[in-house]
């Protein structure tokens, strides 16, 4: 056992699980935001893959990692106003609507990274840089939209639970007529939340092309998505419930990462399961105490 | 000619709306084709020719529609229910796997039992896999979308691991799969030269059951009961927990029927990327078909069409398979947004509203059951 904590440096642990957190942590905040208004929001996996390739993109274009950060955050708000209109507008099933954009992400990045980026002569674009927090000492580098991710969480607790607009957002999530009666624009209130999800999704997608690799892969982000909806679930729609639960999923995947390179004799697919497998868990676990806002997944229809 | 109010609205579900939706998928599709620099007229040709005008290609769009009819059943039983069962993709997978268990491991059985046999484990391993989302929604109110997504991807480690150097594995293969299962247990082929085996009457056969199960049996109004309200199930004395255990698990077993008779018809063992995403391709065909399991018929054939023409399509223009994902997805968005087709089309007549599909008293991502 000591032989096998000898392995597992601890600062490099939760160094690893920090940044891993990262993806989990933005698209679990656009979750919550989203969920608040009372629109259900699944598909935060198809966001994160837009923009994971619209931000890879850009800075192909480019030769400027910033600008693939921006297009990214603004490719996610046009993919989650998607969501809006069909699910706000059109009053689509919001898992329905979730599902369309999750598989018309699939198809829109699998036909352009065929055609512009397999078999071609790209070299990557490189990442984003990493910073060392100069007030720690002997502190790692860690990658800017990770410590972007972490400025945001008190900025997205302080929106929701201490401004005008995060009470309108939980008064539409939670009684929307009520909302309504009160002169608030439910239609204006949930569509700015749903589009703000999807900007910080869209941030949690360039993490996987621009901070992760420099590079795009089909299908990289591997059911983030969904596992961030686990953690909102998880950490009770609010932002810092959603990042601690963040980083559990995130170290069970760090976890199976470093037992593998330890040389744990597990097949390293039983160790792939981890993540998955908690999130199954934690989600049966979590829902008898956690209550979602009253009027979530309740399309809106005025006067009605 | 004046037809009544209702019989209009029913002909505009059933038939105007999908063929509307299809071809609103093909003009984005062809839109997505021009920006990644290709013909869309050559691109959809050669989709048309890899589909039916091809040497042999009728036959393997049947090949292909096959599994698409188990799975479009399996999802659309499932939302009879108010159940969204995005696992359709892992059941297949888990038919599969035991599909090649009862193949391999029960030699010496002759094929008109080990057929049968090996296809009802394949029924077994996908109702074993679904159940366990249906029961932690039913015990613990886990919402099924999130669950079943998470069931897949723990199915294709699982798969890995069985047939990458694990127990399934064939040692004397250097690919990664299974060995192939006893001759005695493969499905009979329908036509010489052809991949088109008996499994196509299995999949035409299963549309009617699956239909009586639903609309003439006490577990079909159950089903119907619950989908509709949970808290009328409830008043009118249905266990509600148990109803949706049991319809996940129908709907899984369907699916896992799609897996071991594509083990038993078609590749006789299995390869490592053994579904290319059937399972996610079937919620799409059981959207467009409105869960009907009749409509499933057409609906799976025009996915077995795609499915088979974009791999040739691909070959042809390299324009990218994924294409029908694009196709898939507008086709989905428009069939549940009525109202977006006829503003679209300025289609007269006020729709009743979209077609709701997840319950609204389990829409949130919790539930009470």
């Amino acid at each position: 056992m000591s032989d096998l904590l000898s392995h597992l440096d601890v600062a490099g642990f939760i160094v690893a699980t920090l940044v891993a957190a990262t993806p989990l942590t933005l698209a679990a905040m656009g979750g919550v935001m989203s969920e608040r208004s009372g629109v259900v929001n699944i598909a935060l996996e198809g966001i994160m893959l837009t923009s994971a390739f619209a931000g890879y993109a850009a800075a192909v274009a480019t030769h400027n990692l910033w600008l693939g950060v921006l297009i990214a955050i603004i490719a996610g708000m046009l993919i989650a106003g998607l969501h809006a209109l069909l699910s706000i507008q059109f009053l689509v099933d919001q898992i329905v609507s979730g599902t369309v954009i999750n598989i018309l992400a699939i198809g829109i990045t699998g036909s352009f990274y065929r055609t512009y980026i397999q078999n071609s002569e790209l070299a990557g674009t490189g990442v984003l840089p990493a910073l060392r927090l100069s007030f720690l000492p002997n502190s790692p580098f860690i990658g800017v939209i990770t410590l972007a991710a972490l400025a945001l969480i008190p900025v997205v607790h302080f929106v929701l639970f201490n401004t005008v607009f995060g009470l309108r957002t939980r008064a539409c999530g939670e009684h929307p007529l009520a909302a309504e009666t009160a002169g608030i624009n439910v239609y204006l209130v949930r569509y700015s939340n749903v589009i703000l999800s999807g900007a910080l999704a869209g941030l949690g997608g360039a993490y996987f092309t621009l901070q992760q690799i420099g590079n795009f892969l089909p299908n990289m982000t591997g059911g983030r998505g969904f596992i961030a909806l686990a953690a909102m679930i998880f950490g009770r729609w609010s932002p810092v419930g959603a990042f601690l639960a963040s980083l559990l999923f995130a170290g069970a995947d760090a976890l199976s990462g470093r037992l593998q390179i330890s040389g744990v004799t597990l097949p390293y697919q039983i160790l792939g399961m981890l993540p998955y497998v908690l999130t199954i868990v934690v989600v049966a676990g979590a829902v008898g105490r956690a209550v979602a806002p009253a009027a979530d997944g309740k399309p809106y229809k005025k006067g009605g | 000619m004046k037809l009544d109010r209702a019989l209009r609205r029913r002909l505009f579900e059933a038939v105007v709306l999908p063929v509307l939706s299809v071809a609103c998928g093909f003009v984005v599709a062809g839109v997505a084709v021009l920006l990644t620099g290709n013909d869309p007229i050559a691109a959809f040709t050669a989709l048309f020719q890899g589909a039916f005008t091809n040497d042999r290609a009728f036959g393997e769009t049947l090949v292909a529609t096959i599994p698409y009819i188990f799975l479009g059943l399996a999802v659309a039983l499932g939302f009879r229910a108010g159940l969204f069962n995005i696992g359709a993709e892992g059941q297949f997978y888990l038919g599969a796997i035991f599909g090649v268990l009862a193949g391999n491991h029960l030699q010496g059985l002759p094929g008109i039992l080990h057929i049968p046999v090996a296809l009802a484990f394949g029924m077994l391993g996908g109702f074993l896999w679904a159940a366990i989302p249906g029961l932690l929604k039913a015990r613990f109110g886990a919402h099924e979308v999130i669950t079943t997504i998470m069931l897949n991807y723990v199915a294709f480690q699982l798969t890995d691991f069985l047939i990458n150097q694990g127990p399934m594995s064939d040692r004397h293969s250097t690919a990664p799969r299974t060995p192939f299962i006893d001759a005695g247990a493969q499905l009979p082929i329908l036509f010489a030269g052809s991949r088109l085996h008996a499994g196509l009457i299995l999949a035409l056969l299963a549309v009617p059951v699956v239909w009586f199960l639903i609309e003439r049996t006490t577990i079909g109004f159950r089903i119907r009961t619950v989908g509709f309200s949970q808290g009328a199930a409830r008043a009118a004395g249905i266990s509600v927990a148990w109803t949706l255990v049991v319809t996940m698990g129908i709907s899984g077993a369907l699916a896992g029927l799609a897996g071991s008779d594509e083990i038993l018809g078609v590749s006789h063992y299995m390869p490592s990327s053994f579904s290319v995403g059937y399972g996610f391709d079937s919620i799409a065909v059981a959207l467009l078909a409105r869960s009907n399991p009749w409509a499933i018929l057409p609906s799976a054939f025009l996915f077995g069409a795609m499915r088979n023409g974009a791999a040739f399509m691909q070959l042809e223009t390299q324009v990218s398979a994924d294409l029908i994902s694009i196709v898939q997805a507008i086709v989905i968005m428009f069939v549940a947004a009525p109202a977006m087709v006829r503003w679209i089309f300025r289609l007269r007549e006020v729709p009743a509203g979209g077609i709701q599909i997840t319950q609204r008293e389990t829409a949130g991502v919790t539930s009470e059951t």
